[in-house]
């Protein structure tokens, strides 16, 4: 479903500030796969969905989803294959604009726009339905503006609009990291099952290294802009967080620093 | 004296609408694309160059009003390319699209002005003829904003609201910005040029100079109209309408105070301190008049 080849970026490429945000990575996804990515600050576990999402062009490799080679296509172009929710609340929404308007923006993703008077009482009576399933009570407030809802249900609903319109990989930025731990568990509980629900082959970045035992079916770990773990099925739910920590230290040859991670 | 003033507001009245409706088009780009766009100082101007030039020549008014819509949507176009195209910051592109405008109101004149009597031609609006502009006008306006709105409601108005709203959210969610952008500046630029031919009939005359400053009394117009309709309702349409009387308010007060024998050379200062301290009340609400909360810690 997703085959990384290759992929190196470099940035403030010959100044001081030069940084090998990813250095030759390789990774394939098989269609379904629900892999977690841990890694310290600055492993490269954004960039490289950075790089999925397009928001830059690498210096090298080729980046392929389905069969398709996304590598040069432009952001929005490339967008009708992707869900993706950010880390801010406040990035995977518009604020002030309706619920309903928020999922119908999403529903048209990869669909050309004409000048049709754009949501109609049916299709309110989809969203209503699916919003129902999030169980947030959001059913009711379809014509709320997004910025007046919380962190959590922001979040919630920007799941919904990833996983409308059948993406072919939903990419989930550490969105549980700005909330507080009951909406995260909460929020990672509709994750799940929206995944389940509409077989969505998914990459998610958690700095909770419980989080990535517990959720997926696969976890990679990466440092220093490439993968240096790749655990999956049996072997991955019998993995412990002290497990991951020799792992770490074993494969990078450096002591295992991110109290963050071991903390949260 | 009291009189005198009373005798003003209809006429303050009807220009107020004409700057009203040219504050519809800075509506669109400062208020729902995010966007600072300084070409309208310009493409007022062109509106009414074009209008005055083809009426002059013996164009019907309707077809010179449509004209000076068309040459304000392409001023919009110019800046829209500047900015999305070769990555000028939008405030910069207009800007430099304001300074071309200059040149190319000029070469569509002729010279710095063009006289436009109504009593020699068939116009619309006519500073002579008060009550026939008034009506005029608020029946463009009544079919106008209704356009307007069922626009922003159509799949291609949303994108540009999204757009203004959270630029890479639209991305991420499909929508080339670049093209809504564009859209939205060729939008407004229209509007503006075709106030621009509304004030030239009105005031008789087209002339190089009318746009300058208009960008202040755009923003004036869209800062009271928010003041008046933000309690009311979020609705688009009230909030287009409020604008309007945004525009309206503004050239109450502009007569009220040169009635008071305030210095009229002082009128364009005074508005931009206006503008500028409303600018600044909800920047100082926020950073001076919030009680700081605790510290966010920023996890990345």
């Amino acid at each position: 479903m997703l085959e990384i080849k290759n992929i190196t970026k470099t940035f403030n490429a010959g100044t001081v500030n030069e940084k090998v945000a990813l250095n030759n990575l390789n990774l394939t996804l098989k269609k379904g796969d629900f892999v977690t990515v841990i890694g310290g600050n600055g492993a490269g576990k954004s960039t490289m969905l950075n790089a999925i999402a397009g928001a830059w062009k690498p210096d090298s490799g080729s980046i392929v989803v389905d069969g398709i080679d996304i590598t040069a296509m432009p952001e929005h172009k490339r967008a009708k294959f992707l869900g993706r929710v950010f880390q801010d609340p406040m990035m995977g929404t518009a604020a002030d604009m309706q619920i309903d308007e928020n999922l119908a923006l999403a529903k048209r993703r990869g669909k050309s726009r004409s000048f049709k008077w754009w949501i109609k009482a049916e299709e309110r009576g989809e969203y209503r339905e699916m919003l129902k399933a999030l169980d947030l009570g959001l059913e009711e407030r379809l014509t709320t503006k997004v910025g007046l809802l919380s962190g959590g249900q922001r979040q919630a609903i920007t799941l919904l609009m990833a996983s409308l319109n059948e993406p072919k990989l939903l990419l989930l930025d550490e969105h549980t990291a700005a909330l507080d731990p009951k909406t995260a568990a909460k929020v990672l509980e509709i994750t799940d099952r929206i995944v389940e629900k509409n077989n969505l082959t998914t990459l998610m970045i958690t700095h909770n290294m419980k989080d990535a035992i517990a959720h997926g079916n696969r976890l990679i770990m990466m440092h220093e802009g490439h993968v240096i773990v790749d655990v999956e099925g049996e072997e991955k739910k019998s993995l412990t967080v002290e497990d991951l920590m020799h792992l770490f230290v074993k494969q990078s040859g450096e002591e295992f620093a991110n109290d963050r991670a071991v903390l949260s | 004296m009291l009189i005198n003033w009373l005798g003003a507001l209809p006429g303050a009245a009807a220009q107020g609408m004409i700057w009203g409706i040219m504050a519809i088009g800075v509506y669109i780009t400062y208020k729902i694309l995010d966007i600072a766009d300084l070409t309208v100082d310009g493409s007022i101007c062109t509106g009414g160059a074009v209008c005055a030039v083809l009426v002059a020549s013996g164009v019907n008014v309707w077809v010179a009003m449509l004209a000076a819509f068309i040459a304000g949507m392409l001023a919009g176009l110019v800046t829209g390319i500047l900015h999305t195209l070769m990555g000028i910051p939008a405030i910069l592109a207009g800007i430099l699209s304001q300074l071309i405008l200059w040149s190319v109101n000029l070469k569509i004149m002729g010279q710095p002005n063009i006289a436009l009597p109504a009593r020699n031609y068939e116009l619309i609006l006519a500073q002579m003829n008060i009550n026939q502009s008034l009506l005029m006008l608020i029946v463009m306006i009544a079919v106008f904003i209704p356009l307007l709105y069922c626009f922003f409601g159509t799949e291609v108005g949303a994108s540009l609201r999204a757009t203004g709203n959270n630029l890479n959210m639209s991305r991420a969610q499909g929508i080339n910005t670049d093209i809504t952008k564009t859209l939205g500046l060729v939008l407004s630029n229209g509007i503006v040029a075709l106030s621009g031919a509304l004030l030239a009939q009105y005031q008789g005359f087209a002339d190089i100079n009318m746009g300058r400053g208009a960008i202040v009394i755009g923003l004036a117009a869209v800062i009271i109209g928010e003041a008046v309709t933000s309690r009311l309702s979020f609705n688009l349409g009230l909030r287009m309408l409020g604008v309007i009387i945004g525009g309206v308010i503004y050239y109450f007060v502009y007569q009220t105070v040169i009635f008071l024998g305030l210095d009229a050379d002082l009128l364009k200062m005074l508005s931009a301190i206006v503008v500028a301290i409303f600018l600044a009340v909800p920047y100082w609400k926020k950073n001076y008049f919030t009680k700081a909360k605790g510290v966010k810690v920023c996890s990345k």
